[in-house]
């Protein structure tokens, strides 16, 4: 009991203070290690909460694709970082404001939160040795397989999208074109000419 | 889930990080890296709301969403870093002001 306190604790401290640094690191690299950092102390949570599936696609989706090509931005685009710092200081206490409202809100709201009278809560399910990951793909391929199928047709237009607006075609680059090479013939690019001895092309 | 932590202490955890990611929109409100990273936090949030109530609750539905959830934050990801990567070879800067060139 203690120890499982203490983790909670841990981990949320952890996660509530990389978040910060998240958002106020002067260099935008040390916000990315940040960010990966929150996202581990998250799916240290999510097993605290029984979600070890979520857990993992967490740190495999999030710290493995997204933070990467959040880092891979951040160190191919030769931007001047101090210059965009400029000036920031002037929203700081809109933000406090509007944050501390909202936090506010937030936290009266769950503090205060209760169940309607009479609601009945689902009951743990008497197959104990079902794990979490079983279990999640016993609903996801059968009542979510709709929802599932939209998510993997997110996930290709997203694909597609981001090719489409990356790619582009520069003019002055040579590449090797396997079409042209093989539609090359002799008669196109070799000429045979007589020469009479002593007279030159 | 038994006892000690309460549902509460998940949810109010849920409620600064998400306060923090609206907090860092306001701060960065220039830099589009970092705000896409902000929106990430705030996703992050949801996800902890949802695997939360998903776990007191007894009930693998939110589990499920949270995982749709991050599916679309992804998506989202790549398509704004591929936009902006776009829009950094176009303008050679990625400030919000420069963006707004792009309207009309």
């Amino acid at each position: 009991m203690i120890v499982q306190a203490f983790a909670f604790y841990l981990f949320a401290g952890i996660l509530i203070l990389s978040a910060l640094m998240v958002v106020s690191a002067r260099n935008p690299v040390h916000s990315v290690l940040f960010l990966i950092l929150a996202f581990f102390n998250a799916s240290g949570l999510f097993v605290m909460l029984g979600a070890e599936f979520l857990a993992m696609i967490l740190i495999i989706v999030y710290v493995g694709a997204v933070a990467v090509l959040f880092l891979f931005v951040v160190m191919m685009l030769d931007v001047d970082f101090a210059s965009l710092r400029k000036g920031c200081m002037r929203y700081v206490p809109l933000g406090i404001i509007l944050g501390g409202v909202l936090l506010f809100e937030l936290v009266t709201l769950y503090t205060y939160w209760r169940t309607a009278p009479g609601v009945k809560f689902a009951t743990p399910t008497a197959v104990n040795d079902l794990t979490n990951t079983e279990a999640l793909g016993m609903i996801l391929y059968t009542d979510y397989v709709f929802a599932f199928q939209m998510a993997g047709l997110i996930l290709l237009v997203a694909m597609i999208g981001a090719i489409v607006l990356t790619l582009r075609s520069r003019p002055n680059v040579r590449k090797q074109n396997m079409l042209d090479q093989h539609k090359r013939q002799a008669s196109d690019v070799l000429e045979i000419k007589r020469v009479t001895p002593r007279t030159g092309v | 889930m038994d006892g000690l932590i309460g549902m509460e202490h998940f949810l109010i955890l849920a409620a600064i990080l998400f306060t923090i990611g609206v907090f860092g929109i306001f701060l960065n409100r220039k830099n589009v890296i970092v705000l896409l990273m902000s929106i990430e936090l705030m996703l992050l949030a949801v996800n902890i709301n949802f695997v939360t109530f998903s776990s007191y609750l007894n009930d693998l539905a939110g589990q499920v969403f949270a995982m749709f959830i991050l599916t679309v934050a992804a998506a989202e990801a790549a398509i704004g870093l591929a936009i902006l990567v776009a829009f950094f070879r176009n303008k050679g800067s990625i400030d919000i002001e420069d963006i707004s060139d792009l309207k009309g």
